[in-house]
């Protein structure tokens, strides 16, 4: 459910690492708590976002939440089909549903954030909350 | 059991009308309009007779459920039952057949009307002077900001004033009110008690805060005890303080937001003072402010001179108008009869019984719900199914249940900052025999979460269609209908 080579969020975003560049979305923790996602505000590719602001908007049937940047960057890409296809990100979210790729601006931020281990004790603690 | 809709029933060449012959000469279109503008093939719009319109439309109405019908327990809204009376009051001719261009002199009473149920406004909220432009409570919050706004202006502080702080238990439109008004929203968590953490408030209120936006009782139906504290925090540090008057019912003739210490506040007229809501309505978001803030009140507000009321627009330091004309204002005539006929005494009754009956409620359905804080609530509270889910059963599945008992489902999944949240707030015209019978079937429910869970996994059974399929529709929505081919 969380996979070895991936690094993980507090606020439950995964990323995976490529040289420079760090491709971002949802774990399955998170998008089980959100239910249903009907629909995904994205980012226009070429903005640039800190991390810890918001990158993402969501939609679920229960709520409404934010995707948060794990790490400082540029948005190089995002993935469209998630607007007309945001089963995508309850379905396959460490395939299909992802959501951006950043240009790290500080790939050293990358040190910062869980590993799989890490975060799946973290999520023990917030599901038994 | 679907019926089908009035373009399904439509038949060529049957009416509902008939019209008496014309008296003057019939002219071709093609002579009134340029050919661009005439429509090529003709519109495809029903054809049924009289009495098949009514039908299918009285069809419709019964399959709508509202207050007049049955209990209807949503949360953080008020939605409270309308007395009748208002609805005779608002369709006096006097009212109803005026308009807004007519002189002040022919609008007196109008105007009176306004005049006076600004003052009640500002009485029950401790407040200085109101404007009832507003036209729902979102626009209210707006206009608030903006003379907030215009106010850190007027004192060459505009600029450096970016931030407006919201707890995480405020109204959602809170936030999204003030982003509108180009602040920067700051949140700040809720403490063990479910009230504003008065570390982290401290910690965020620095020279560049705008102000402050509380909703007390909070959307956990809690009354926040360090209102006056929060108030003083936030003004040592130049900022304002907002209310949001949505959970009015809770404290109406018992505390009021000017004496708790706040700046402004908005009213939902169609919350609290029973105009209807939903469906529509419209809303009235009236608000009253501070004398610090009245400068700055949209245009025109109802002036008194002498015996006259007179519309006064001279008021150079106003943000301008924020609505065409003067507010919604069969709404705002709603709201004075409701005002007028319960008096302050029967304002302070009704705000007692509405606590009593949230009260009430939350101690019967406690032990078999989880109670998400152990409090005495106001008018509302909030339980979540973290019971039921160890059997299968969530919120959503205990929502659909109450509709098959014959119950209108309570708000769910809000707050945000309960997980499975059901907010119930039962308003103070329910008998003791109607919250019975909702507890009743809440324990129902209960009971089969344990039995039975596949019964609530499937619920509603007794409706005219079953469990939609509301994901579907929310991500493909077909959102009109289109006529068969051919």
């Amino acid at each position: 459910m969380y996979p070895k080579e991936l690094k993980y969020t507090e606020q439950h975003e995964w990323v995976k690492v490529e040289g420079n560049q760090a491709t971002v979305g949802i774990t399955h923790f998170a998008q089980d708590q959100l239910g249903a996602i009907v629909g995904v505000g994205l980012p226009d590719e070429g903005t640039t976002i800190s991390k810890g602001e918001a990158l993402a908007d969501l939609d679920s049937m229960k709520t409404a939440d934010q995707i948060i940047m794990p790490v400082s960057g540029e948005i190089v890409k995002v993935n469209m089909t998630l607007e007309t296809q945001p089963e995508l990100l309850n379905d396959d979210p460490y395939g299909e549903g992802w959501v951006v790729v950043i240009e790290m601006a500080d790939s050293d931020e990358i040190n910062e954030l869980m590993s799989a281990d890490e975060y799946k004790d973290h999520v023990a603690k917030e599901a038994g909350a | 059991m679907t019926m089908p809709l009035i373009f399904e029933k439509s038949k060529q060449g049957r009416k509902a009308y008939s019209l008496p012959k014309s008296d003057i000469p019939g002219k071709e279109t093609t002579e009134l309009l340029p050919d661009w503008a005439i429509r090529k093939k003709p519109a495809f719009l029903p054809e049924v007779s009289e009495v098949d319109l009514i039908r299918h439309y009285t069809e419709l109405s019964h399959r709508n459920f509202g207050v007049d019908q049955g209990f209807y327990p949503l949360g953080s809204c008020t939605m409270k039952y309308n007395p009748k009376i208002n609805e005779d009051v608002a369709a006096l001719p006097g009212f109803n057949n005026i308009h807004p261009y007519q002189p002040e002199e022919l609008v007196q009473g109008a105007l009176e009307l306004m005049y006076k149920l600004g003052r009640d406004l500002c009485e029950i909220s401790g407040m200085y002077e109101a404007s009832l432009q507003p036209a729902a409570g979102a626009h209210g919050e707006l206009t608030g900001l903006m003379l907030i706004k215009a106010y850190h202006e007027s004192l060459g502080e505009g600029e450096k004033r970016t931030k407006v702080i919201v707890p995480d238990s405020a109204h959602g439109t809170n936030p999204a009110s003030a982003a509108l008004c180009g602040y920067e929203v700051v949140e700040v968590k809720s403490d063990e008690r479910g009230g504003v953490d008065l570390t982290s408030l401290r910690e965020v209120v620095s020279e560049d805060v705008a102000a402050l936006m509380l909703t007390n009782p909070n959307t956990l139906g809690l009354f926040d005890e360090n209102a006056v504290e929060i108030a003083d925090i936030v003004h040592s540090a130049g900022g304002l303080l907002y209310y949001d008057g949505a959970n009015m019912n809770a404290i109406m003739g018992i505390v009021r937001p000017g004496d708790m210490g706040f700046d402004v506040l908005h009213y939902n007229l169609h919350k609290t003072f029973s105009t209807p809501h939903g469906g529509g309505g419209p809303g009235s978001g009236a608000i009253a402010v501070k004398e610090i803030l009245a400068p700055f009140l949209p245009v025109p507000v109802v002036k008194k001179d002498g015996e006259l009321y007179t519309l006064d627009y001279d008021r150079p330091d106003s943000i301008g108008r924020v609505k065409g004309f003067y507010g919604n204002f069969n709404v705002l005539v709603k709201a004075f009869a409701y005002i007028r006929s319960l008096g302050a005494k029967g304002l302070r009754e009704a705000a007692e019984t509405a606590v009593l009956n949230a009260n009430y409620v939350m101690r019967k359905l406690q032990g078999r719900y989880h109670l998400s804080y152990d409090r005495d609530c106001k008018h509302e509270f909030v339980i979540d199914a973290s019971y039921q889910l160890k059997h299968g059963v969530n919120t959503n599945d205990i929502a659909k249940a109450l509709l098959d008992l014959g119950f209108h489902a309570p708000t769910v999944y809000f707050p945000l900052i309960i997980r499975e949240a059901m907010m119930i707030e039962p308003t103070e015209t329910e008998s003791k025999e109607t919250l019975d019978a909702f507890i009743g079937a809440m324990l129902k429910i209960a009971e089969l979460s344990e039995s039975s869970p596949e019964t609530l996994q499937e619920a509603p059974h007794n409706t005219v269609v079953g469990r939609l399929d509301d994901v579907t529709a929310a991500r493909r929505p077909i959102l009109r209908w289109t006529p068969p081919e051919g």
